[in-house]
């Protein structure tokens, strides 16, 4: 059935962190190594040593730049499925093939019985879908179901393969639906953000924001300076203090 | 958004199938017309023809069309799936009524009023699958889906006016029907393309990576050197920049044409009813034909906010 569950007993999702992420790829080349075996395969390439070569990605890594001039920077952006919590990409499916799990909220293409309509990767703003040329059929990320319940893993692999790859921890995978979960506890402390919240799929997926830069941190209020002056002479001790009260 | 050919074949081709099928009906139950066989037999092999040729046209988009059956099951939640069960749910009370009129030269009044609600209601579930998604501004508009039904009656009442003429019954009624729809649908396209225009682009690339409060966001590193399958499918800008011409195109061919056409059939000349009522049609498929490829030509999608789009 195409309707969504009313609630999910989990939130399985991913926390990605947009400090730490370097954008070296290994996420994406690892999905793409692991989803051409096991749920997703065959995960094709259209041309692939020819002049036009495109396929199957479940997961994209972008480089934007934001803001102008010395205070421009540089963030490395992974782009996958939200594994939104009411997403239209579920309920435009004619089929059924596209679903939310009750269970833990993973959103999943069954790929026997998609028609390749490709009607809900229309409705999906995130652009996180991509249709499978060769295999006729919709694909997107299975948050790796086909490893995070695989009790023939060692317990550290049973996460996703992106996970597992990122060489700077900048993926987290946990129950973002448990205020206690460690992944609940990082979005908490960092400020973890939804993409495009306007839109209100409301995506369990989170994004850390890049922390300060030098500049920002610099432009705060200097206490070395004043902690200087106040080290002098019992009349500037004096004026420090003032100093400090008049510039609350 | 990418235009699908046979996506546009479909919704044009079938969108005057069930039109006819609807005049059709109506010419039946009010008893304007004579339930002579032969108008009945081309005028329903016609309508039937033209909306069965659209629906396996449709499902030559589809990447699995030996699969297409699955799509009667999500009438519940899936607008694809309401017109799949509204499409052939029509073929009932239509294929009574041809039987009736056809077979008996009489129709129960129950086939046809239904056969016009289907029909309508087919064109609208068609409407709504573009006019329900959000993630297209274009298309989630209050116009999209009455112009689905609007352009299919209208091409239906300039086929159903051609075949009259050509059976030689003429029904000045309905060719003044006929033009009024193409008045009607003309204006509708002018409107939906005002309001187009004019619609807020309420999403930008700092919301779709939320990364506004550090300033303005810019692409740097793409993260692959070809076209994937989103920016194939959603990045689609050929011709948008002949939008202009192409709209004027689209009201030229599509409705100025067929209607001038139509008003030829009211001269009271030998062979002018014929000539003008079969001019219109070519026309208005040529027309209709541009006017679906720019409707999904022209159309924007929010997902190209990841790949250098600064609002959507």
């Amino acid at each position: 059935m195409t309707a969504l569950p009313a609630t999910t007993a989990k939130k399985l999702g991913l926390v990605i962190d947009l400090d730490t992420c370097v954008g070296c790829q290994a996420c994406a080349t690892s999905c793409k190594e692991w989803n051409n075996g096991g749920y997703s395969a065959p995960l094709t390439d259209q041309d692939p040593y020819g002049a036009d070569p495109h396929g199957a990605w479940l997961n994209r890594v972008h480089g934007y730049e934001v803001g102008e001039g010395d205070k421009g920077r540089t963030v490395h952006f992974p782009r996958s499925c939200l594994h939104c919590e009411t997403p239209d990409c579920v309920t435009v499916c004619p089929t059924g093939a596209s679903y939310k799990r009750a269970e833990d909220g993973i959103v999943l293409v069954n790929p026997d019985t998609c028609i390749g309509c490709k009607l809900c990767s229309w409705a999906c703003p995130y652009g996180a879908r991509e249709y499978d040329y060769d295999d006729g059929v919709m694909k997107k990320c299975t948050l790796c179901v086909d490893r995070i319940y695989n009790e023939t893993f060692a317990p550290e692999d049973r996460v996703p393969a992106c996970v597992r790859a990122c060489p700077t921890g900048a993926r987290h995978f946990g129950d973002i639906g448990d205020p206690k979960s460690a992944v609940s506890q990082l979005v908490a402390e960092r400020g973890g953000f939804d993409l495009l919240p306007e839109f209100g799929y409301k995506p369990v997926n989170k994004y850390l924001p890049p922390r300060k830069q030098r500049y920002e941190v610099a432009a705060a209020p200097s206490r070395a300076t004043e902690t200087e002056v106040a080290t002098g002479a019992a009349i500037e001790k004096l004026f420090a203090w003032v100093d400090r009260v008049m510039s609350r | 958004m990418h235009p699908a050919y046979s996506v546009i074949l479909f919704t044009t081709a079938s969108g005057a199938g069930y039109g006819l099928l609807a005049w059709l009906a109506v010419g039946a139950v009010s008893g304007v017309l004579p339930l002579e066989r032969w108008l009945g037999l081309v005028g329903f092999g016609l309508a039937l023809g033209l909306i069965t040729a659209g629906l396996l046209s449709s499902t030559a988009h589809l990447g699995r069309p030996e699969r297409a059956w699955r799509a009667f099951s999500q009438w519940r939640t899936s607008w694809l799936s309401r017109e799949g069960v509204m499409a052939v749910a029509t073929y009932i009370p239509a294929g009574f009524l041809a039987l009736g009129w056809v077979v008996f030269h009489q129709v129960m009044a129950i086939s046809a009023v239904l056969t016009v609600l289907c029909a309508i209601g087919t064109l609208y579930t068609t409407g709504m699958i573009y006019a329900s998604l959000r993630t297209i501004r274009h298309w989630y508009q209050p116009l999209t889906a009455p112009i689905y039904i609007v352009l299919g009656l209208a091409s239906g009442a300039v086929l159903f006016n051609a075949l009259l003429h050509t059976f030689g019954f003429v029904s000045v009624v309905l060719t003044w029907i006929a033009i009024a729809l193409l008045a009607g649908g003309a204006l509708l396209k002018v409107s939906y393309w005002r309001a187009v225009d004019t619609s807020e682009k309420r999403y930008t690339v700092e919301m779709a990576t939320g990364l506004g409060h550090l300033g303005k966001v810019r692409p740097l590193e793409p993260p692959h050197t070809q076209p994937n399958f989103v920016m194939r499918e959603m990045g689609y800008t050929i011709a948008r920049k002949h939008a202009e011409k192409l709209r004027a195109l689209v009201l030229m061919l599509g409705f100025a044409a067929p209607a001038a056409a139509t008003l030829l059939t009211l001269i009271p000349a030998p062979l002018a009813g014929l000539a003008g009522s079969l001019l219109a049609v070519p026309a208005m498929a040529a027309g209709l034909l541009v006017e679906r490829w720019l409707f999904f030509a022209e159309a924007e999608h929010v997902s190209m906010l990841y790949y250098g789009v600064d609002a959507a």
